[in-house]
């Protein structure tokens, strides 16, 4: 019963979007002003939707089996949290997710552009629904959540225990806010494009839809790489794998396009560019959840999944971009013009924009090359991440520097030359205290001084330019929550340290300057898990810590996870996996120290504090 | 001759220009080093030379009762039904390696019967196994 509900609330909502696309093409135009039924057809279509989420999460809550997807990814015995959760763990939930989104921000979009000209906001809604329309049949025709499966079975197959976490419960949901925003902004750039309404009002509306992608989009990358270092256990939190790379690529096109929109804001320049880069945000997006659901990438992160279903994505996605392509190269044509290059705020912003592109670049050739050469070629290859490390680390540098200096140069032509004294000294003093964390490093003193010094630099200007009045709180904020988070990736790389060893119960073994005890291990049953606790004792010099960390067994799906001990303070993480040697009594347990894991994950979320205040003021 | 700003703009496109091509090197060679090939145990036997310094790939079935647990190490034999290659490995062994599962070990080749690996890679599924294996098993 309920899944028919969900199914048929599709089906309107699909034939909604057609009415939707008819109207809003026809106010368009005849220009009209967008009426009170505009308002509430998108609310009925967002209702159906929401309708239908709805009688999916009550599938899985009540563990309705009859429903295929509920099937396949639930099982009675999992708790209450991650039922629900479940609900966007597989793809066909996660894809209704998708499209719950994208309808919710379409009914925002309407009420919060109200100032802005109708024709603009009817064909931005056009251009939405289109998307809209896109997602709804493929979801109804090729991944539908409510498929029924006859003879009901008694017993679903279970949700993967590494999914049943609390920070990847709500992962997705958040990623996809930030996924789901960037639709919004390529489908107002396109209609202010064809329009000519690529202006100030414009851009301070744009703004507010790149902050909020933004804002998710940095809080999801987060939660990610914090559930890969807990819950993985590989001893770090960013690998460089093809599905993490995918959530990168947008968020670097997006903090480009949120610098480029301050231009546009204040000086009406960089029109065009603005526009590209509106549309490759999206078209990352989009092509991001095609890459990691249709099993393309070669990723350690992939679950089964089935490549048909990517077709069709593909041929949407190809759609969506020729579209805006043809419109791009026909309404193309603002007179901007180029003087002569100066110092100034502005150029400041470009330079940035440039380094966004090439680490953009970077990332998006050494996530895709592996793709192409296999078609090409049939030879299958990895990147690994020290090709990313090499291409962008040193890059890191100028671009620290020129992100501590920009910020403060005005607008049009920066008036003052003035060297301040305490810039220099500021120089000096991260120099000298870079050079005293390194020097006991054998290799590349001077290539790792220089690196500290530029980001060290940059949180004392940053702390210094808390008192700047010129600059918004927000940008200031966002800048040191930067600054924090460079300087603690990067000494958390040069500091990290690790020991792992085999060991049965009992034993002990001196690795390097730690001893590992292997003390004993306890049973217990929990939930729809077996829980095994080992005791570890690691001795570094005199310095003693015990651990607990903790194997699961889950009989649906089989599986075994690792649970980490991690002891944190602000300055270091120490924490022990242990992983489990099936048909032996060994347990692989391996020791690390990671210094300023707390720090990564405080500064990204002031990071997207920082942005969160930029709303507030627009 | 020409004026001051075609001047200017020439010198800053030739200036854009000389940086692409120079990131464009910059990736390749980059690339060029830091691709890790995969290959099965039988291609390891069939291709010409080898190279010792480069990092290789190698996915195909832990073979039955062929690892070796001790303390430090854990030695064990990958095969993908036609050849096999022993894989001498320490470090962190994810929780779903064990005999007769398909696994992907990553290092260095000593010669074309032993591979010392840095890296055994961890799936998260039980029932996926990477594309390299299945294809490299479909092929037997």
């Amino acid at each position: 019963m309920l899944n028919l509900i969900g199914n048929y609330s599709l089906v309107f909502a699909l034939i909604i979007s057609i009415i939707i696309l008819l109207l809003s093409f026809k106010n368009f135009k005849s220009n009209n002003t967008l009426t009170l039924n505009f308002f509430s057809i998108i609310s009925v279509q967002l209702f159906l939707i929401c309708l239908s989420f709805i009688t999916l999460v009550f599938a899985f809550v009540n563990s309705d089996f009859s429903n295929l997807a509920v099937y396949f990814n639930s099982h009675t015995t999992k708790p209450l949290f991650y039922k629900i959760s479940g609900t966007w763990g597989n793809h066909e939930g996660s894809l209704l997710l998708w499209l719950l989104v994208l309808s919710l921000f379409n009914l925002i979009f309407f009420l919060k552009s109200k100032q802005l000209s109708n024709s603009f906001r009817s064909l931005a809604i056009f251009f939405q629904q289109i998307i809209i329309l896109g997602f709804l049949l493929f979801i109804i025709f090729t991944s539908n959540p409510f498929q029924l499966i006859l003879p009901i079975p008694v017993e679903g197959l279970g949700l993967n225990p590494i999914l049943q976490d609390p920070a990847l419960a709500i992962h997705p949901p958040i990623l996809y806010l930030g996924y789901v925003g960037s639709s919004i902004i390529f489908s107002s750039s396109l209609a202010a494009l064809v329009c000519k309404g690529v202006n100030k009002d414009w851009a301070i509306n744009i703004k507010m839809w790149t902050l909020i992608s933004w804002i998710f989009l940095t809080l999801g990358i987060m939660l990610g790489s914090l559930w890969a270092y807990y819950e993985l256990g590989w001893g770090g939190f960013w690998f460089w794998d093809p599905v993490e790379n995918v959530s990168l690529m947008p968020w670097f096109c997006l903090t480009a396009l949120l610098h480029c929109t301050s231009v546009l804001e204040r000086r009406s320049k960089l029109q065009s560019w603005t526009i590209i880069l509106a549309i490759c945000t999206f078209t990352l997006s989009m092509s991001g959840t095609f890459l990691v659901r249709s099993g393309i990438l070669n990723s350690v992160h992939t679950f089964a999944n089935d490549p048909e279903r990517g077709i069709f994505v593909l041929i949407f996605l190809t759609i969506l971009i020729l579209m805006s392509l043809i419109i791009y190269f026909k309404y193309n044509n603002f007179d901007e013009v180029t003087k002569s290059f100066y110092l100034s705020k502005e150029s400041a912003i470009v330079v940035n924009n440039w380094f966004m592109m090439y680490f953009l670049a970077v990332v998006l050739i050494g996530t895709i090359y592996p793709i192409f050469l296999e078609v090409i070629t049939s030879e299958k290859i990895s990147v690994g991440p020290p090709y990313f490390n090499q291409l962008i680390i040193p890059f890191l540098i100028p671009f620290l520097f020129i992100m501590s200096l920009g910020p403060k140069l005005d607008w049009i032509k920066n008036k003052k030359n003035e060297l301040k004294i305490i810039k220099i000294i500021l120089l000096f003093l991260s120099i000298l205290v870079s050079y005293l964390i390194v020097k006991n490093f054998s290799y590349n003193v001077l290539y790792l001084t220089i690196l500290i010094s530029a980001s060290l630099y940059l949180l004392f200007i940053s702390i210094i330019d808390l008192k700047n009045e010129k600059l918004k709180f927000s940008q200031k904020i966002s800048h040191l929550a930067f600054s924090i988070l460079i300087i603690s990736i990067i000494l958390n790389g040069m500091f990290s340290e690790e020991a792992s060893v085999n060991l049965k119960s009992g034993e002990e073994k001196k690795i390097s300057k730690y001893l590992i005890k292997f003390e004993k291990i306890s049973k217990k049953n929990i939930d729809n898990y077996t829980s095994l606790k080992a005791e570890i004792q690691i001795i570094e010099n005199k310095n003693r810590l015990k651990f607990y960390p903790e194997l699961r067994i889950y009989k649906a799906p089989e599986t075994i996870t690792s649970e980490a001990d991690i002891k944190t303070n602000l300055f270091n993480d120490n924490l022990v996996v242990v992983n489990y040697l099936k048909d032996t009594d060994y347990l692989n347990i391996r020791y690390q120290k990671k210094p300023f894991m707390l720090l990564i994950w405080f500064s990204a979320i002031m990071l997207a504090i920082g942005g969160a205040l930029g709303l507030r003021k627009n | 001759m020409y004026g001051k700003k075609v001047k200017l703009r020439f010198l800053f496109l030739s200036l854009i220009l000389i940086v692409l091509i120079l990131t464009i090197y910059l990736v390749l060679k980059s690339l060029e080093k830091n691709v890790v090939y995969f290959i099965s145990p039988t291609e390891i036997k069939e291709i010409g030379e080898i190279n010792y310094k480069k990092k290789y790939r190698i996915g195909g079935m832990v073979k039955e009762n062929s690892i070796v647990m001790s303390t430090e190490e854990v030695n064990f034999i990958i095969t993908d039904y036609r050849n096999e290659i022993i894989v001498k490995y320490s470090g962190v062994i994810p929780n779903l390696f064990s005999e007769k599962k398909g696994v992907v070990a990553e290092g260095f080749l000593k010669d074309r019967n032993i591979l010392e690996a840095s890296k055994i890679l961890a799936k998260h599924d039980e029932n996926y196994m990477p594309p390299e294996v299945k294809e490299a098993l479909k092929e037997k």
